[in-house]
């Protein structure tokens, strides 16, 4: 057990995810690796977020919302009973598909994460170091003071990544970052991805498949069965694999665009 | 032989295009004229009538102001309000009106903002439904019953923690306080809608960095509510100057310039309650100070008002 845990950046078992009677998600077992992104790909309403969003307990949100199976960081099961969603959040960091910085200024929508979680040194550094992360700093480093609404929905979602990031999350959600952005800031926040990824763990919900195949490591392709609409997980791989020669027939039609 | 054909095609062709022209004819529409009509009637009336009172207003204090007994340094500038020894120092009114405002404002917006980021943040469905509908309950007692609520139980029981002796049967302390729990239900109502107002992204994006519930409420949905909340405040203000009976019943008849919750004084809308509830001969000095009074009441609420616009305007956030 323990070497595995070691090797794995977060893994489910045997995890289905629940909203009241209707189990959404349906038993899946995934092996996450560290410092690498994986994608989570497939039709619309299989479970992707569901998925994504039972790693931070994001779901716990939703009244009547469940899960059965564990999800394990470092062998620690994070629904066990005595676990504190809150820490969960604070050691995993996620971004959303609209950006949503704070109605603060661009300073405090950095510093105000890393306050509330104890941050006791140079909140200056952390400010300008979490902001170069993101590849904002030289964007936005005259402006501090002003408004996070300010800046464009690209510097706005990187600006929510600056703010995942400053307090150093072990794993980085991504739920579909890209999608309200144009190309050129799509582009930028791929690029963005590629350096998050030797410092951090990054799992993408993508619905678009030239992004899957182009940022991420290791491709998760879910589907709905037929007859209980709950969604599961049919194919991980390598991405090269799944985009080249998924073993499933149905994640061949999804990628070539036969269907989906 | 083609020809009648074509000419026939051409008269048909100029049919369809009369027909089309009659389809698309403007067409009465004597409803739709009617509600037009009356809607705009409705809306002039409510200006006619806001217009009629500031004149109706500004005309007798007017009469008031342009007495010889009176001057405008000493309306805004001197303390006392004895009209029978010729003294009008507004001050003597607005300050009571002040006294008893401020100190329904500082119960009312913790108390209603605590409640508003209960029901907002806190409260599963079942706690909610049980618990707004007995705020609101609170919106719809009397005034005169608040006033009674103020003068025979809460002074009492002041007045025995207190010391009978400090504090009189009527003073401004139980008077403020009531008028608070008064405007409690607006307060909290209000605040409870700016602040489900907050795109829920927002709530989402705060949990996510690790916050919890009670930092998410104050550091961020407080602040991003602020606007809402702001006008809550301010029209909390705007109620508990303008309202009477609580403080006609509770506060004490007299104008008094003091600024001490302990004292009796007597505020601008109670002081009119009281005088004009006598038989005051119509045009005397009396008579048109009251309107002078009203004025000045007036005054405070519309800046009150002026304020919570621009509160609004500068603080409200675009959460896109």
């Amino acid at each position: 057990m323990l070497p595995e845990n070691s090797q794995y950046a977060i893994e489910t078992r045997n995890l289905s995810i629940f909203y009241g009677n209707f189990e959404a998600v349906k038993n899946v077992n995934l092996q996450i690796e560290k410092q690498r992104i994986t994608a989570i790909i497939g039709p619309s309403g299989c479970g992707k977020s569901t998925l994504l969003r039972a790693f931070n307990r994001m779901n716990d949100f939703v009244p009547s919302s469940h899960v059965k199976g564990e999800i394990l960081l470092h062998g620690t099961n994070l629904y066990g009973k005595e676990i504190d969603p809150v820490e969960v959040r604070r050691k995993i960091g996620m971004v959303f598909q609209k950006p949503n910085p704070f109605p603060k200024s661009i300073y405090e929508n950095i510093a105000w994460g890393a306050r509330i979680n104890g941050y006791k040194g140079n909140m200056d550094d952390l400010v300008e170091q979490s902001l170069r992360g993101a590849a904002l700093w030289d964007e936005v480093k005259d402006k501090l003071k002003q408004s996070a609404y300010a800046l464009s929905g690209g510097q706005q979602q990187r600006l929510c990544i600056a703010r995942a990031i400053a307090v150093q999350p072990e794993i980085i959600l991504m739920d579909e970052p890209a999608s309200a952005l144009d190309p050129i800031s799509t582009l930028r926040i791929e690029e963005l991805m590629q350096e998050l990824k030797k410092n951090y763990t990054i799992i993408i919900v993508t619905h678009n498949m030239q992004q899957a195949a182009r940022v991420s490591d290791y491709t998760a392709m879910m589907m709905l069965y037929e007859d209980t609409r709950s969604g599961t997980v049919i194919e991980y791989d390598k991405t090269e694999i799944i985009f080249t020669r998924p073993k499933d027939k149905r994640t061949e039609d999804y990628v070539t665009g036969r269907f989906g | 032989m083609t020809t009648p054909i074509s000419s026939d095609l051409d008269l048909s062709t100029s049919l369809q295009q009369e027909s089309w022209a009659a389809q698309l004819k403007r067409k009465l529409r004597p409803g739709e004229v009617m509600v037009e009509s009356s809607l705009f009637i409705v809306g002039i009336l409510t200006i006619f009538i806001t217009l009629a009172i500031t004149f109706v207003l500004g005309d007798q204090a007017l009469l008031f102001f342009a007495d010889p007994e009176v001057s405008l340094q000493e309306f805004f500038l001197t303390t006392s309000w004895q009209p029978q020894a010729e003294q009008f120092g507004i001050w003597a009114l607005v300050s009571a009106t002040l006294t008893t405002s401020a100190i329904a404002i500082s119960v009312a917006l913790p108390l209603g903002l605590s409640a508003a980021i209960y029901l907002s943040e806190y409260a599963n469905p079942r706690a909610r439904a049980i618990l707004k509908p007995v705020l609101e309950t609170l919106a719809g007692i009397p005034t005169v019953v608040y006033g009674y609520f103020a003068l025979l139980f809460v002074s009492p029981l002041l007045r025995s923690l207190i010391g009978t002796d400090k504090l009189g049967v009527y003073n401004m302390l139980s008077a403020g306080l009531v008028m608070g729990i008064m405007i409690l239900p607006l307060i909290s109502s209000m605040s409870e809608d700016a602040l489900s107002a907050v795109p829920n992204s927002l709530r989402e994006g705060a949990y996510a960095m690790g916050a919890t519930r009670l930092e998410v409420s104050t550091q961020v949905l407080v602040p991003a509510a602020f606007s809402g909340i702001g006008a809550a405040v301010i029209v909390g203000i705007a109620r508990a100057v303008g309202e009477t009976m609580i403080v006609a019943i509770a506060s004490g008849a007299g104008p008094k310039f003091t600024f001490n919750p302990l004292d009796s004084a007597e505020t601008m809308t109670g002081h009119i309650a009281r005088i004009s509830g006598g038989d005051l001969p119509y045009g005397t000095l009396d008579y048109t100070s009251l309107f002078a009074i009203a004025l000045m009441l007036f005054l405070i609420t519309l800046i009150l008002n002026l304020i919570s616009q621009w509160i609004i305007a500068k603080f409200r956030e675009q959460y896109e």
